[in-house]
């Protein structure tokens, strides 16, 4: 075949394209979502005082890290997924950090320094690092799938930002349940959850998202 | 000449297919030179090649072969020979006999719509054996 001959065959193909990354990627995580909502409702379901946690300071705050979190997450998932490389993924998360430092130091400033230790371990880690990534796995797959149609310039970064959103996901669900609402407490468990699906994500993509 | 041609049929190939990939907001041709550069390295760690070519400097002067010269590629011959019946008929018919969606439809009796379908599905069979049974 020779190549105006393959052109004449890609002239002819008009099957719907103009599905724009951000689209394809929202459809995924709102399916993933989806899931990992009905898995946390049948499993862990909302804390009992949630009326009176949404008027504590920590609660509200950790909700806006998380919705931070998914805002990051999702533009560097977007970003990573286009075939151009992107010369400082890392510039994505500043925002996010930049809140968890904050955070962290007022915390820091305002309770007493031997109460530290109690609020860092909390009362939930372990079931912190098990419920974020079994609520990021449907996500996560999502995202991927979605991504397979993406032409990402390196699949394994891709597949990290695929987890990256998926744990901010996960976690956005978990913070409903969990009663540590210590920026100490979310900043040192919440992150080492992630990073655990990020892993995943990082091992899938390079396999997954290659083209 | 058989491998370069080949290296641009399938990066045109992805292009087409991944053309979701280009965000609108930005130049088009760093997007297409990316394609271009992925397949190409690609290509090359594919065929045993590990160091880097870098071509960038010379993109502008390097000639392209004369239109005269352009050889008919016997890899993409074999990978048509690889699609299913129908696919590598349609195929064939658009690319090399130049007929038309729905002209195809008539020869194949189906729908224009169907004939299309099946063309987006050869072309994405094409991109994925491009990618694994080359060497």
């Amino acid at each position: 075949m020779k190549t105006e001959q393959l052109l004449a065959a890609l002239v002819a193909d008009r099957a719907a394209g103009g599905r724009s990354l951000t689209r394809t990627l929202s459809l995924g995580l709102l399916a993933g979502g989806v899931l990992s909502l009905g898995l946390f409702f049948a499993t862990l379901g909302v804390r009992h005082d949630f009326a009176a946690a949404i008027a504590t300071w920590r609660f509200d705050l950790k909700i806006v890290a998380m919705v931070l979190a998914l805002v990051v997450a999702f533009a560097l998932c977007r970003a990573l997924g286009r075939p151009v490389p992107l010369l400082h993924p890392g510039r994505y998360l500043l925002p996010l950090l930049a809140l968890a430092a904050v955070a962290v130091a007022i915390e820091l400033a305002v309770v007493p320094m031997d109460t530290w230790r109690l609020r860092l371990v909390g009362t939930n880690s372990l079931i912190c690092l098990t419920a974020v990534p079994a609520l990021s796995l449907a996500p996560l797959a999502a995202v991927l799938a979605m991504l397979r149609s993406a032409a990402p310039a390196s699949p394994a970064l891709a597949g990290a930002a695929a987890g990256l959103l998926a744990a901010a996901t996960g976690a956005t669900l978990y913070a409903f349940h969990c009663f540590d609402d210590s920026p100490l407490f979310v900043v040192t468990w919440y992150s080492l959850s992630a990073a655990i699906v990020v892993a995943i994500g990082w091992a899938a993509g390079r396999r997954l998202l290659r083209w | 000449m058989e491998d370069s041609e080949d290296i641009v049929q399938e990066a045109l190939l992805v292009m087409h297919l991944k053309r979701d990939s280009w965000d609108d907001s930005q130049p088009l041709e760093p997007w297409l030179h990316a394609i271009a550069r992925h397949k190409l390295i690609d290509h090359l760690r594919r065929r045993g090649f590990k160091d880097h070519v870098d071509i960038d400097e010379h993109a502008e002067t390097l000639a392209a072969p004369p239109a005269g010269e352009e050889g008919t590629s016997v890899d993409a011959a074999k990978m048509l020979a690889s699609l299913p019946e129908r696919q590598r008929r349609i195929v064939e018919a658009i690319s090399i006999e130049g007929l038309s969606a729905r002209d195809v439809g008539g020869r194949l009796g189906m729908s224009e719509g169907a004939v299309r379908v099946a063309l987006h599905r050869a072309l994405k069979a094409l991109a994925a054996v491009y990618r694994k049974d080359r060497p």
